[in-house]
């Protein structure tokens, strides 16, 4: 097989792409550097998800006219989309969804209600964001199962030291984890995880939100049982989002959402359930959003996922050079080479609400808050840190005038 | 006047980096905690009240948070000091606003009134005050913050 050269991705280019940029804030160019909570969107996005209202607009798998068809055809074509994008070997094991943070609560009513009981063990992370460390917490305490959670190390990456001695606590059952982390941005050794979690002949889950715009994911190398990646944090609409999940699990559990579409027959005495994903799948489905979804995969594989994470590889490496000058600037996270295009950071003795309203005055979009990871906040000790996130639209001088603003902000607070 | 000159008033931040009250109260006669769930900011108020069991002798605060909840806080505390707990209780919000004096959006007023809100459940706890509805949800997310 030839190699295909790795060609540096152009960002200032792509830029032009996305109208958000064109406008000023508080007279300032947008640097939006909060990429890590949404993306913004490229015209190819915003123009496919019109065509589709425009011209193929009507309820999927409803009707048997033209129009229906049409839709039917581009919400199936989203559905191959993204299971390609994942190396899925089938389309039939993505299910749609309104986000990854619905994508984790379905794997928790319909697989974790449903299998677990008093006596297993489900391990969860330190790290991880709240959609994948509650409906955990949340499932163990109403089966009566024993909740597990791997620490985080001063590195701010996962410490596996008690593994063991979690197993000793029962039967593992189910481990859940963060592919990325979105708020230090470390990438956790998912492979390593669930080949322990298999051991144990427990299930993994792991959350791909803050992965999937970033890297190639190859679901049948990872290691996963359940993959919950959404939309709007790669550059697609907000309000969809897939659940990946290995079919035969599919196929055993029960449904989720009850209602239209996910049966095969209703009467008064029993329903019978239709075949995966639809199962799963109640309900008008967000049609328009997943045409979205599929648009916005089609465009990050024209710029190509590699020359992305290596884009936001190399603007993660400056910011923590950059940053590592100001004096009174506490970082935290791992090293550049294991972390994705993310940096959280402290400012000695100013609140992350004043560094970020102040940067906001120039122009500068970050993040200021505990990134829903009050667990994690509480291993570093602090309630909130600033985040800084890069995508494939980030040039380096954003970082630039955000070390500016960090200097003013301390002059002016400090 | 810049944005920064008219959010950041001399007065806030003059609160904010030499804050009054404060501290904790050993066995005050009210208190309560809450957080702000959008941010994670921690607060909590105690009360010491007077021999009539109605007036507020003193108040003090402690936790983290920003410069805007962390100075509203501080010009409460001179606020209320000396005033009946049935006053503050039925206080509207914009008393306190005004005596900020900034103009604040929407999510940084939840930094504004944070103080004022657990003042108020704190006085609810302890003496039975009203707690009309505007607050009372704020009592519900300050009870699901503490537990």
């Amino acid at each position: 097989m030839a190699v295909t050269p790795q060609l540096k991705l152009d960002a200032p280019k792509l830029r032009a792409d996305f109208p958000i940029f064109e406008q000023l804030i508080h007279g300032k160019p947008l640097a939006f550097l909060d990429s890590a909570v949404t993306a913004q969107k490229p015209r190819q996005v915003l123009d496919a998800v019109r065509n589709f209202y425009e011209t193929s607009y009507a309820n999927v798998h409803r009707g048997v006219y033209t129009l229906s068809e049409r839709a039917t055809e581009a919400y199936e074509g989203a559905r191959s989309t993204v299971a390609r994008f994942l190396n899925a070997s089938s389309s039939r094991e993505i299910v749609f969804t309104r986000s990854a943070t619905e994508s984790l609560n379905l794997v928790a009513y319909a697989w974790a209600l449903w299998n677990l009981r008093p006596g297993d063990v489900v391990v969860v992370t330190e790290l991880d964001h709240h959609s994948n460390f509650v409906p955990w917490q949340f499932m163990a305490r109403k089966t009566g199962a024993t909740l597990r959670m791997i620490p985080v190390d001063d590195s701010g990456e996962l410490d596996f030291s008690e593994l063991e001695a979690f197993a000793a606590d029962g039967n593992v059952k189910l481990v859940a984890a963060g592919l990325v982390s979105n708020s230090l941005g470390t990438i956790n050794p998912i492979e390593h995880l669930a080949s322990w979690a298999h051991d144990q002949g427990a299930l993994m889950v792991v959350d791909a939100a803050q992965a999937a715009p970033h890297r190639r994911i190859d679901v049948q190398t990872l290691g996963a049982d359940f993959l919950a990646l959404s939309a709007h944090k790669l550059c697609g609409p907000t309000s969809v989002g897939a659940l990946w999940a290995r079919r035969e699990l599919l196929e055993e559990m029960e449904p989720f959402n009850l209602g239209g579409h996910m049966i095969r027959k209703v009467s008064y005495e029993e329903t019978t359930w239709g075949d995966v994903p639809g199962k799963f799948e109640a309900g008008t489905q967000p049609s328009a959003e997943a045409v979205g979804f599929g648009a916005a995969i089609e465009y990050l594989e024209a710029v190509g996922m590699e020359s992305i994470e290596q884009h936001e590889q190399e603007l993660a490496a400056y910011a923590l050079d950059r940053l590592a000058e100001i004096p009174g600037i506490t970082l935290y996270g791992p090293p550049a080479e294991r972390r994705a295009g993310i940096v959280s950071f402290n400012v000695d003795g100013i609140h992350p609400h004043d560094v970020s309203q102040v940067l906001d005055w120039e122009g500068i979009a970050i993040r200021a808050g505990h990134h829903c990871c009050q667990p994690l906040m509480r291993k570093l000790g602090v309630t909130a840190t600033n985040r800084a996130s890069f995508y494939l639209y980030t040039v380096p001088d954003e970082i630039d005038r955000l070390v500016d603003g960090l200097v003013k902000v301390k002059e002016k607070l400090g | 006047m810049s944005e920064f000159d008219s959010l950041y008033r001399e007065v806030i931040l003059d609160h904010y980096k030499n804050p009054r009250g404060h501290g904790v109260i050993e066995g005050a006669d009210a208190s309560a905690e809450g957080q702000n769930p959008l941010c994670g900011d921690e607060v909590a108020i105690y009360v010491a009240l007077g021999e009539d069991g109605e007036t507020i002798d003193e108040v003090k605060f402690s936790g983290r948070g920003c410069a805007i909840s962390q100075a509203a806080t501080s010009m409460l505390t001179e606020m209320v000091q000396g005033r009946k707990a049935h006053d503050i209780a039925t206080m509207p919000r914009d008393d306190l606003l005004e005596e900020i004096g900034i103009p604040l959006t929407p999510i940084r007023l939840k930094c504004a009134l944070l103080g004022l809100g657990v003042l108020k459940v704190a006085l609810h706890k302890a003496k039975g005050t009203p707690l009309p509805d505007e607050w009372a949800g704020l009592a519900d997310e300050l009870d699901f913050g503490t537990n």
